[in-house]
C-alpha cells in the first residue's frame, strides 16, 4: 500500500527549498535577511507537518522502503526545532561575517532533508540516500568559509573520511544484502531469524556497518576527524554539526541493529559496549587536556557519544527508548552552549578559546546562566535534564548485565564534570579579560533563555520527553 | 493523614526554593528583607512538622505520593519520621539565622547570594524528606550546585580550588551510590527506600551495596582518611557558607548511613562493624590532635568538626557489637546519640563558624596569632564565643555534652578501650577549642587593631543569642529531641537486628 502522504513533511520540504534556492538567486545583497526567515518558515511548517504525524498508527510507503512511526515522527520534530535554533542563533554570526548566508541556509535546509529521510527509512538503501544527503551538505557547509585556510584544511579531512566511512557502510550494507537477497529491513530481519546458515555472510557485514556508524558518530577509535571538524569550521557550521546529525545517527544506528540485525545482537552488542567505553574514557580524559573550547566541546561530544551508545547495549526497550532520550537531550543542550558561543563571537572576534569565556557572568549574566545550564547538564547533575538521560541510560546497561560499562561511565562522568566545572569557574569565579558591552538580539536572546530554561523545566518534569522515546519503543 | 498535614514537607521544600528564585530576580536593594522573610515563612511552615508529630509510631508521617516518572517507576514521595524530622527543623532555623549573618556583609550581589542559600535550604529539606531513592539522589546531588557557586563567588583567595575540590570530591564519592541504587532497582523493581529496606539481598550483594553507599556518604560526612576537601571548602568559603557546610550539608551523610547503609544492608554492615569503628575512632583521635596544631581559626573548627562526626559514625556503628550482645537499648542509645550529635553539632558548629564571621569582618584575618585580648574590646561577644567552646568541648549543660555523652555510654557497653579512645575527645575537644578561646578571647590586648575592635551589634548579638538559646536548651532538656526520634529509632535497632539472609 503506497501512502504518499506521510512524506508529506519531506516533500514539502524538499520543494519549498528549491523554491527558496531559486527565489535567493534573485535577492539583491541588501535583501539577503529575508533568505533567513523563508528558511525559518519552512522549518516551522514543516514541523507542524511533522509533530502532527505523531501518535499516527505506524504506516509505510514507496514498497516499504519508507516508514513512519512514533519514533521517526518525534525524532523528526525535534531534528526540525534544533535545526530552527540552530538557524536563529547563527543568523548574526553569519552575517558580520559576510559567509554565504543563503547558501548555509540552504545546505542546512538540504541537511535537514536528509536528516529526515535517514530517521523515516526502513530500507538500507534509502538509508544510505539520506545519509549522503546529509553528509554532502555538511561538507560544503564546513568549506563555507572560503578564506579561511583552518575550514578548508577541515572540509577536506571531513570529506575524505566521511567518503570512506560512507564506503565502509555501504560494503557492510551490500554484504549484508549478499547474505540475505533484500535490503528491506524488515525483511532482513526476517531472513536472518529463518535460518542460521545465511548470518556469517551478515556478521561480515555487520562489522563494516559498525565501523561505518562509529565514524558518522565519531565513535573512538573512529573520532580523529571530530575535533579537527569542530576547531576548524565556522562555529555556526559546528553547531549545526554537533547538534541535529546525532539525532539522525542514532535513528540509523536503530535502524540498522534493532530493525534490521537483531538477530546478531550478541555480537553488536559487544562491538558497541567496547566503542562505548572507550568513547567514554577518551573523550573525557582528553577534553581536560583542552584550552580551546570548540575542541573541549568536540571531546566531549565523543564521551556523550560513548553514553548514547551505552543504551543500546542494554538492548531492551527501555535501553533504546534512554537513548533516544540521551540523543534528543544531548542535541538542545549542545545547542544551547554553542548559541552561547556565536552571541560571544562578535565584531569579527572567536569566542574559540577557553579565557573567552572569563568574567562571562558580569558581562552578561543571562549568557552565561545559559551556558553553565548547558554544562551542569552536559555534567550529568541534578535537577538538569542531563542527569536523566545519564540516569536512564545508566539503568539500561546495568539492566542488561554490563555492569562494568557503567561503572566507567559513572566515573569518567565525574572526570568529565571537572572540565565542564572549570567553564562555570572562568564564567562566574575569574574577572572578565574584555570589558566591552554584550548585546544579542531580541529574538535570539529570547531563544537562548527559552532554550536554557527547557533544560531546567524537563530537569523537573524529565517526563514530558521520556513518554514519548518510551512510547515509540513500546 | 488528613490533606493539608500531607502538603507540609512540599511547602517546606518549595517555599524557600521558588523564593531564593524570586530573590535573586528581586534585584539588590529589596533582596535582603525579602529572603528574611522567605526563611521565616519556611520555618513557620516547618513548625507543625515537629508540634504536629506523632512520638508513638515509627511509620512515616506527613507523606504525599504522587507519580513523577512512571516510565521510570520514579515517585515524588515525601515523608518524614523522628529521624529526619529533627534534621528539618535544624535546617529551617539554621537558614533564618544565615540571612540574618548575611544582612550587611555581604556587598558582592546579595540577591544572588541569599536566593542561593534559600535554593539550597529547600534542597536539604529535601533530601531529608524523600522516601524516593532517585529523588533522595537528585535532591543530594543539586545541593552541590549551590554551594559550588557560593563558595567560589564569594569565597576567600583559594576558592576555585576549594569548590571544584569540594564539587568533584562529593560527586565522585555519590555516583557510586547511584549505581548501588540502579542495581537495587533491578534486584528488586523499586526505588521506594522502604522497599528497598525490606528487599532480600545476598552476602556478596550486600557488600558492594555497602561500599557504594560508603563511599557516598563517607566522603559527605566525612570521614577519615576521605575528610580533606572540608577544611580547603571551609576555610574559602564565606562564613554563611561554612556554616550551613558544617550546621547541615554534613548530616546528610550521618543521615544516609542511618536511612540507607544500615536497614539496606544490615549484614554487611555489622560485617564492617570493626572498620568503620577503627576509621571512626581515628577520625575522633588523630583529628583531634591535627585541630590542636592549627593556626587558622577556620580550620580548627572543620578539623573539630570531623572529630564530632567521628562520634556520628561510632554511634551508628557500635550498634552492631551491641546487638551481637543482645543490648538493645545500648544500640539505640548509640544511634539516638548519633543523632543527637548530629543535631547539636549543627546549632554548635554554625555559631563557632558564625563567630569567626564577626571577627574576619572587622580584622580579616582567621589568624589565631593576629588576635590576643579580644574580651578586653569585645565583652559580649567574647562571652559567647567562650559559651560556644564550651559546649563544642562538650560541656554538661549545653548540647555539645549531650550526644557525645550518649555514644562514650553506648560504647562502655562494647569495650573498654573503644570507650576510652572515645573519651579522649573530652580531652582533646576541651583542648584545642580551648587553647583557641585563651590565644584569642583571652589575655591581654596584642595588637592595635585588637585595640580598635567595636562590639558586636544588634543584629550580630540576636544571631548569636538564637544559637546560644538553643545550645542550651538542648543542654538541658534533650528530651525535646530524643523522644521524638525513639520510636523510629526502636524500629530500625529491630529491623537490623534481623539478618537478611
Amino acid at each position: 500500500m503506497d501512502n504518499l502522504q506521510i512524506a508529506t513533511p519531506e516533500i514539502f520540504l524538499l520543494t519549498a527549498t528549491c523554491v527558496v534556492l531559486v527565489v535567493g538567486l534573485f535577492l539583491k545583497r541588501e535583501q539577503l535577511h529575508l533568505n533567513y526567515w523563508m528558511a525559518q518558515a519552512v522549518l516551522v511548517v514543516t514541523m507542524i507537518m511533522t509533530t502532527s504525524q505523531i501518535g499516527d498508527e505506524p504506516m509505510s510507503a514507496f514498497s516499504g522502503a519508507y516508514g513512519i512511526d512514533t519514533m521517526s515522527a518525534s525524532l523528526k520534530s525535534w531534528i526540525l526545532a534544533i535545526v530552527f535554533g540552530g538557524f536563529l542563533y547563527s543568523r548574526d554570526y553569519l552575517s558580520e561575517r559576510k559567509i554565504a548566508r543563503s547558501e548555509y541556509y540552504m545546505l542546512g535546509l538540504f541537511g535537514t532533508a536528509g536528516m529526515m529521510i535517514m530517521v523515516s527509512a526502513t530500507n538500507m538503501l534509502t538509508i544510505y540516500l539520506g545519509l549522503e544527503l546529509l553528509a554532502l551538505s555538511l561538507y560544503a557547509m564546513v568549506a563555507l568559509y572560503r578564506n579561511n585556510s583552518a575550514a578548508s584544511e577541515a572540509a577536506m579531512k571531513y570529506f575524505v573520511l566521511g567518503a570512506l566511512a560512507s564506503g565502509m557502510l555501504l560494503y557492510g550494507i551490500s554484504m549484508v544484502y549478499g547474505a540475505t537477497g533484500t535490503l528491506h529491513l524488515n525483511v532482513v530481519n526476517e531472513v536472518l531469524a529463518g535460518g542460521n546458515e545465511r548470518s556469517v555472510g551478515a556478521r561480515f557485514g555487520l562489522v563494516f556497518i559498525i565501523v561505518g556508524l562509529a565514524f558518522k558518530l565519531g565513535a573512538v577509535p573512529f573520532h580523529m576527524w571530530v575535533p579537527d571538524v569542530y576547531d576548524g569550521a565556522p562555529t555556526s557550521v559546528t553547531l549545526f554539526i554537533s547538534t541535529a546529525p546525532k539525532i539522525a545517527a542514532f535513528a540509523m544506528l536503530i535502524r540498522l541493529l534493532v530493525d534490521g540485525l537483531p538477530v546478531l545482537h550478541a555480537d553488536w552488542q559487544q562491538m558497541l559496549s567496547i566503542l562505548a567505553a572507550l568513547s567514554v574514557i577518551v573523550g573525557n580524559l582528553v577534553a581536560i587536556a583542552q584550552t580551546n573550547i570548540k575542541r573541549m566541546l568536540a571531546y566531549s561530544t565523543i564521551s556523550h557519544v560513548g553514553f548514547l551508545l551505552m543504551g543500546i547495549v542494554g538492548v531492551s526497550a527501555a535501553g533504546y527508548s534512554a537513548s533516544m532520550f540521551y540523543a534528543i537531550v544531548y542535541a538542545f543542550t549542545t545547542l544551547a552552549a554553542f548559541g552561547v558561543l556565536l552571541a560571544l563571537s562578535r565584531d569579527g572576534y572567536e569566542a574559540v578559546e577557553l579565557t573567552d569565556l572569563a568574567g562571562l557572568g558580569k558581562r552578561n549574566v543571562l549568557l552565561a546562566g545559559v551556558m553553565a545550564a548547558a554544562m551542569i547538564s552536559l555534567a550529568g547533575v541534578p535537577p538538569l535534564v542531563g542527569f536523566y538521560a545519564k540516569l536512564s541510560v545508566l539503568k539500561a546497561v546495568i539492566d542488561g548485565g554490563y555492569m562494568w560499562l557503567g561503572i566507567i561511565g559513572v566515573f569518567m562522568s565525574v572526570v568529565g564534570a571537572f572540565y565542564y566545572l572549570r567553564v562555570i569557574k572562568l564564567m562566574f569565579f575569574d574577572d572578565p579579560i574584555v570589558q566591552t558591552e554584550l548585546e544579542t538580539a531580541t529574538d535570539v536572546t529570547a531563544g537562548l533563555a527559552v532554550n536554557g530554561l527547557a533544560l531546567l523545566v524537563f530537569g523537573i518534569m524529565p517526563g514530558l520527553i521520556m513518554g514519548v522515546c518510551i512510547a515509540a519503543f513500546a | 493523614m488528613t490533606d493539608s498535614s500531607s502538603i507540609i514537607l512540599s511547602l517546606t521544600i518549595w517555599i524557600p526554593i521558588l523564593g531564593g528564585l524570586m530573590t535573586m530576580a528581586m534585584g539588590n536593594a529589596k533582596s535582603r528583607p525579602f529572603a528574611l522573610g522567605v526563611s521565616v515563612l519556611t520555618l513557620l511552615v516547618s513548625l507543625p512538622l515537629y508540634f504536629g508529630f506523632d512520638k508513638t509510631t515509627a511509620a512515616m508521617q506527613f507523606t504525599q505520593n504522587a507519580a513523577w516518572l512512571p516510565g521510570f517507576d520514579i515517585n515524588y514521595t515525601l515523608g518524614v519520621d523522628g529521624i529526619s524530622m529533627p534534621l528539618i527543623i535544624l535546617t529551617t532555623l539554621i537558614n533564618v539565622i544565615v540571612v540574618i549573618s548575611a544582612w550587611e556583609v555581604i556587598k558582592d550581589r546579595p540577591a544572588m547570594y541569599l536566593g542561593s542559600f534559600q535554593i539550597m535550604t529547600g534542597l536539604m529539606i529535601g533530601v531529608f524528606s524523600s522516601l524516593d531513592a532517585i529523588l533522595f539522589y537528585i535532591f543530594f546531588e543539586a545541593t552541590l550546585i549551590p554551594m559550588f557557586l557560593i563558595i567560589g563567588i564569594w569565597g576567600g583567595p583559594n576558592r576555585v580550588y576549594a569548590t571544584i575540590k569540594f564539587f568533584l570530591y562529593t560527586f565522585l564519592g555519590s555516583v557510586f551510590m547511584l549505581i548501588a541504587l540502579i542495581y537495587l532497582y533491578t534486584e528488586g523493581q523499586t526505588f521506594s527506600i522502604l522497599g528497598m529496606h525490606s528487599l532480600e539481598l545476598g552476602e556478596k550483594q550486600q557488600f558492594w551495596i555497602f561500599l557504594a553507599f560508603l563511599v557516598a556518604f563517607a566522603v559527605k560526612i566525612p570521614m577519615w582518611p576521605v575528610h580533606t576537601w572540608l577544611p580547603d571548602a571551609h576555610v574559602e568559603a564565606p562564613t554563611a557558607g561554612s556554616a550551613v557546610l558544617a550546621a547541615i550539608m554534613l548530616k546528610m551523610g550521618g543521615y544516609g548511613f542511618i536511612r540507607f547503609s544500615l536497614p539496606i544492608t544490615p549484614d554487611a554492615s555489622a560485617r564492617m562493624d570493626g572498620f568503620m569503628i577503627t576509621i571512626s575512632l581515628i577520625a575522633i583521635v588523630y583529628i583531634g590532635f591535627v585541630a590542636l596544631a592549627q593556626r587558622d581559626m577556620k580550620k580548627l573548627i572543620a578539623y573539630s568538626s570531623i572529630s564530632h562526626m567521628g562520634f556520628v559514625t561510632l554511634g551508628i556503628f557500635i550498634a552492631f557489637i551491641l546487638i551481637g550482645k543482645g543490648d538493645s537499648a545500648g544500640v539505640a542509645l548509640g544511634i539516638e546519640g548519633a543523632i543527637m550529635q548530629m543535631i547539636s553539632h549543627g546549632f554548635i558548629s554554625a555559631a563557632m563558624f558564625l563567630c569567626v564571621g564577626v571577627l574576619y569582618d572587622r580584622m580579616h584575618s582567621r589568624e589565631i596569632a593576629d588576635y590576643g585580648g579580644v574580651m578586653n574590646t569585645m565583652p559580649y561577644f567574647g562571652a559567647f564565643m567562650i559559651f560556644f567552646s564550651m559546649a563544642n568541648a562538650g560541656l554538661p549543660g549545653t548540647s555539645g555534652f549531650v550526644g557525645e555523652f550518649m555514644v562514650i555510654l553506648a560504647s562502655f557497653k562494647t569495650n573498654f578501650w573503644i570507650a576510652f579512645l572515645a573519651a579522649l575527645t573530652l580531652i582533646l575537644g576541651a583542648a584545642y577549642t580551648l587553647w583557641m578561646v585563651k590565644r584569642v578571647i583571652l589575655g591581654e590586648i596584642a595588637n592595635d587593631k585588637v585595640a580598635a575592635l567595636t562590639d558586636i551589634n544588634r543584629r550580630e548579638f540576636w544571631m548569636l543569642s538564637l544559637l546560644a538559646f538553643f545550645v542550651l536548651l538542648l543542654g538541658v532538656l534533650p528530651s525535646l529531641v530524643t523522644s521524638v526520634m525513639h520510636a523510629s529509632v526502636e524500629n530500625l535497632v529491630q529491623h537490623i537486628s534481623i539478618s537478611k539472609y
